[in-house]
């Protein structure tokens, strides 16, 4: 299998410089545009596996970028933020992108997003990996089976479903309003807090330490990310 | 000869004037000894030079009387209309101040300074507007008559015979720029006279031949003169003094006159005047209030304040002394306050008057010491003849006198039952009790009734024979005669007590009411406060409506709100004036007297502060001046309180800006203290990395590279925390609050912190029922890491953590403590302060992650503290406020 392609839009060369040593570093194959024009353009003729995107480009939003993006292309997006604002960042998940990290960002959680990323990319293509484990947790979407260190767990109907759900994004975000919709339907994306109960409910049925929790990690302002590692 | 150097202040003063004299107008006066000398036909001259010369030179108001040599002199020349009013049916024209004003030519011509302007105007004198041109910065020349100033207006009448009722007050012609004195030989002036070139309005002709006798004219030209060079000379000693030269006369003398009903006064007041001016010196009017003088009618009292005002407009010090004679408290306060002569008027009392009675002039000459004490003689003036104290009206005073008769018939009684035991005499006593009683209750009519009714009913019920008026030893002639005196004495004595007291009672009152209203004053703050004590003491002492102006916004006078009636735009317009010129207007005053209310300034130390206006239910209450000079002091007790409040207010406003400024440069120490050290350890080792390069080994290099790491992040961790408190402290901080469960918060705060706990136990203690609670949880989990942050800073790496939540009814409670070596005692509050270190100097971040954990639990509406744990660390907790539960989430 050739070496995935990222592209990456940034305009900032001093980030750039070390993202090409620590991507090329881990053999992805690094293309690079420092505006957003000729980072769409680099999309477009290289199809990447990943993108990574600053939202912070000189010539255009970054958020308009990833919509654009989103016109013809389903690649994974990953954000790099500079503001600080949780706002900024359900913005972008909403208008398309698909996780991000906020500045400064050390080498590896960066890595972990893009591994999550190609992975999800890839386990599209393959519908039937319907097992999925991390740690001590494992989730069997098929028979909808959920065991910890070995034990089964028993959720109800809801919170069966927010757990697949966010199994389906494992490793990325996900925003409380996807949430909602992915499990209550279009009509309830303004209670956030019905997802927050239910998510209390799993960490105390999955995790060891509810309020220190391994898997089910709490984003603060922005929604919940299951770890896949 | 002693050097003399002028006194700093007095040059600063002159040097403050000069600059007030530089932007105000020139006063140019034409002085004369009489009417027809030719002042204003020199005045047009002069105008008509300047107009010449290009000079904007317009004429106010200007009296030809149909002389066709002056009226050539108009031609030319740019006239103001006049204002018309009307006044009793007559139509009159005055001065058009305001057109003037609007006008504003360089030079204005307005004749006859001393003119009375016709009610209606804004001011009662056109001195008054000429001041007021002045101010605005006109320059003005005018024709004034010797007869018209002030302190020689006595002088004036006694030459002549004739009494000016117009004067113009000396301050007005002494600050005058320029006199220029019009001299006409007195022979020149009677031809003109004869001529019938000489016309005085409001005199008859025949008085005017009085007038105009050659004695009169050459009294009046050698007084004009003797004023100009008087004036010459007092310009001569402000410049010797200005240039450092010595005075003649180094001692310093005082004057002392004594102000008293009589009309001789104001002549008294005038000699002072004149020979304080000759020597340099201050001087006082004083006024004694006797006893006797207490029972003067109102005018008479009136008088006396009119002659006090008089004198100080003529530059005196005035004060009001008591004492139960006037040469005792003359002597007193002379002798305390250094007095080196003493003024009085010679002494009208007939001789034998004197020997029996003492005179007051010939005790304060034995009292006075080394006094000199002037006696100013004179005949009794014309005009204001002294007012004999009035005796009340017998018809309106049938109560007192029936009550006297019946105190008398009591006396009969108890003496008729003391008659069996008691002689005579006795009964005597019993009568001159009843009279005393009398006394005590009445005024001196009915107890002179019941003085002679006594008597009467002595002789009649028991002196021998008895029940007739007859007498049949004539020594009871006697007795009759002295029990009568002494009735008389006695009422008399008893009255003049009563009537001091009520004197003492009123005047104590009158103090009572402004100490009452200053000590409230003194101890309320807010200006809205203060005017609303002022107005409520106000309104209990004059009986009237109260409102108060205050300068606004934009410095323009407004009606404070709290003011009891409507300020409409005439009051307005008077209130306004009243605050530009410092002087009281409105009803009741000279200025602008057709108002609805008094209006006086309120000055402080540093200038006007408002206007204080009064509507007094009866317009003529404000008449007399004593009411007028309460007013006044109530308002200056006003205005400084009224100051002292607008300086707090500056003052605060001053500490806030002085607080900021430091808080500020705290902020920029500490915050350039602590970039500075991780960008040191960064860019040092970096550098170490990069010269070194193979010669480092693997341990060193990979310790470096920690290093750069760990200092990289700790200056993101100051980054947000600035700015974080940036946005706390400009208000930008927009809580978005929702619904969470508190383990929630706690694990993304423990996830965030990730590696830096190291291998410490973190023990968690969050109950599974607690209820969901409001709050902003990107806040709160900054809170959270925060307290974590801190704890792990100041505790030994690998001591444990403990967090509990907990919930009551109302709170929700998060704790963290810590095992480490806990607060100093005392200072659980000071930790939350900004920039608060344990150690200062030791400082490991600027000291803001704990003011920022304050910031936001307070914005919550929670509550956050700090408690040492005996003997086990700290413990920082924090509650946020709970709210209704939560609607159930719909099941599925």
């Amino acid at each position: 299998m050739p070496d995935p392609v990222i592209v990456l839009i940034e305009d900032e060369p001093q980030i750039r410089r070390f993202l090409r040593a620590t991507l090329t570093g881990q053999g992805y194959r690094l293309f690079e545009a420092g505006t957003a024009a000729d980072g769409l353009v680099e999309v477009a003729s290289r199809q990447p596996d990943v993108v990574i995107i600053d939202l912070g480009l000189p010539d255009l939003d970054g958020l308009e970028v990833i919509r654009r993006l989103r016109e013809w292309s389903k690649v994974p997006v990953i954000v790099l933020s500079a503001r600080g604002q949780e706002r900024d960042k359900v913005g972008a998940l909403d208008a398309g992108a698909d996780d991000y990290v906020s500045k400064p960002f050390s080498a590896g959680e960066l890595l972990a997003r893009v591994r999550v990323a190609l992975r999800h990319a890839a386990g599209a293509a393959h519908e039937d990996s319907a097992a999925f484990t991390v740690g001590e947790l494992q989730v069997d979407l098929l028979r909808r089976h959920v065991t910890v260190a070995g034990t089964e767990v028993r959720l109800t109907p809801i919170e069966y479903k927010l757990l697949a759900t966010l199994v389906r994004y494992a490793g990325r975000v996900v925003t409380h309003q996807q949430l909602l919709r992915d499990v209550w339907g279009p009509t309830h994306d303004d209670q956030s807090h019905y997802v927050r109960v239910y998510m209390a409910h799993l960490r105390h049925k999955i995790e060891a330490q509810p309020a220190r929790p391994r898997y089910l990690l709490t984003e603060p302002g922005v929604g919940y990310r299951l770890a896949a590692e | 000869m002693s050097e003399y150097r002028p006194d700093p202040e007095a040059l600063l003063a002159r040097v403050k004037e000069e600059e007030a004299r530089a932007r105000r107008g020139k006063l140019k006066v034409f002085f004369g000894a009489a009417a027809g000398v030719g002042k204003t036909y020199a005045m047009l001259e002069a105008a008509r030079e300047q107009r010449a010369d290009g000079v904007d030179v317009v004429v106010g108001y200007i009296e030809t009387h149909g002389r066709a040599e002056t009226d050539a002199l108009l031609a030319g020349l740019e006239i103001l209309p006049r204002q018309p009013l009307e006044h009793r049916g007559a139509a009159l024209t005055e001065l058009d101040l305001d057109g003037a004003l609007r006008r504003r030519p360089a030079i204005m011509l307005v004749d006859e300074l001393a003119h009375t302007n016709a009610p209606g105007s804004r001011h009662a004198k056109r001195w008054q507007d000429v001041v007021e041109l002045l101010d605005a910065g006109i320059d003005v020349y005018t024709t004034v008559n010797v007869q018209h100033v002030e302190s020689l207006n006595d002088v004036v009448a006694k030459i002549t015979g004739v009494v000016m009722r117009e004067t113009v007050p000396d301050s007005v012609f002494e600050q005058a720029d320029e006199v220029e004195l019009i001299d006409l030989p007195p022979d020149d002036l009677l031809q003109r006279f004869r001529e019938g070139k000489v016309y005085l309005p409001g005199q008859a002709q025949e008085a005017l031949g009085n007038f105009f006798r050659k004695g009169n004219l050459i009294a009046l030209r050698e007084l004009a003169l003797r004023r100009t060079a008087e004036r010459v000379d007092a310009q001569m000693r402000v410049y010797r003094s200005e240039h450092a030269i010595d005075r003649i006369w180094p001692t310093v003398e005082r004057i002392l006159v004594c102000v008293g009903p009589s009309p001789m006064s104001t002549r008294l007041v005038r000699a002072a005047k004149r020979m304080a001016d000759q020597l340099g010196a201050e001087w006082i009017a004083a006024y004694v209030e006797t006893p006797a003088q207490l029972r003067l009618p109102a005018e008479t009292r009136d008088s006396v304040i009119q002659t006090l005002r008089l004198a100080e407009q003529l530059g005196a010090q005035t004060i009001r002394l008591s004492g139960p004679t006037m040469s005792e408290a003359l002597l007193a306060y002379a002798h305390d306050r250094n007095v080196t002569r003493l003024i009085v008027g010679k002494p009208r009392r007939t001789r034998w008057q004197r020997v029996f009675l003492g005179s007051i002039v010939d005790t304060l000459v034995q009292g006075s010491g080394d006094i000199d004490v002037h006696v100013i003689g004179g005949e009794r003036e014309e005009g204001a003849a002294a007012v004999p104290p009035r005796r009340p009206a017998l018809p309106t005073d049938w109560p007192a006198y029936l009550r006297a008769a019946v105190v008398v018939g009591l006396a009969t009684g108890v003496a008729f039952g003391l008659f069996p035991f008691s002689e005579l005499s006795n009964l005597v006593m019993v009568y001159l009790l009843g009279i005393v009683i009398v006394a005590m209750r009445t005024g001196r009519g009915p107890s002179l009734l019941a003085a002679v009714l006594s008597v009467a009913a002595f002789d009649f019920f028991f002196v021998p024979p008895r029940f007739t008026f007859a007498v049949t030893d004539a020594r009871y002639l006697f007795t009759f005669l002295v029990m009568l005196i002494v009735g008389l004495v006695i009422s008399g004595l008893t009255v003049r007590t009563r009537a001091q007291a009520e004197a003492a009672h009123h005047r104590e009152q009158q103090t009572a009411a402004l100490y009452a209203m200053s000590r409230e004053l003194a101890g309320t703050r807010g200006v809205d406060n203060l005017l609303q004590v002022a107005v409520r003491h106000v309104t209990d002492v004059f009986h009237g409506q109260v409102v108060v102006l205050v300068p606004g916004n934009g410095g323009t006078l407004t009606a404070w709100t709290g003011g009891q009636f409507e300020v409409d735009a005439n009051e307005l317009g008077v209130a306004r004036w009243v605050y530009e010129h410092r002087q009281p207007a409105g009803l009741g005053t000279t200025t602008l007297p057709g108002a609805s209310a008094l209006h006086v300034p309120l000055i402080g130390s540093t200038g006007a502060v408002g206007v204080l206006g009064l509507r007094p239910t009866d317009r003529h209450a404000m008449d007399e001046p004593e009411r007028l000079h309460q007013f006044e002091t109530f308002a200056s007790q006003t205005a400084l309180a009224l100051e002292r409040a607008n300086l707090a207010t500056d003052a605060q406003e001053a500490e806030v800006r002085i607080e900021t400024e430091r808080l500020r440069n705290s902020l920029l120490s500490s915050v350039s203290h602590d970039l500075r050290t991780p960008l040191a350890t960064i860019t040092g080792a970096v550098s170490t990395i990069l010269d070194e390069g193979t010669r480092l080994d693997e341990t060193t290099r990979r310790e470096l590279l920690e290093s750069v790491h760990e200092e990289a992040e700790r200056l993101n961790r100051l980054v947000q925390n600035l700015l974080e408190m940036t946005r706390l402290e400009s208000g930008a901080l927009q809580l978005r609050k929702d619904l969470h469960p508190p383990e929630e918060v706690i694990g993304a705060a423990l996830s965030r912190l990730g590696k830096r706990l190291g291998d410490r136990r973190v023990t968690t203690r969050v109950p599974p029922d607690l209820p969901l609670v409001a709050m902003d949880d990107v806040l709160i989990e900054q809170v959270l890491v925060n307290l974590l942050d801190n704890a792990i800073k100041y505790t030994p790496a690998g001591s444990p953590l403990d967090i509990i939540a907990t919930a009551t009814e109302q709170n929700l409670t998060i704790e963290v403590a810590d095992r480490g070596p806990g607060l100093p005692p005392g200072r659980e509050d000071k930790v939350f302060e900004k920039f608060y270190q344990t150690e200062p100097g030791e400082g490991r971040g600027a000291g803001l992650g704990l003011a920022i954990c304050q910031g936001i639990v307070r914005a919550h509406g929670g509550r956050i503290w700090a408690q040492n744990l005996p003997g086990r660390g700290v413990a920082f907790l924090f509650t946020l406020p709970l709210v209704a539960p939560s609607p159930a989430p719909g099941h599925a």
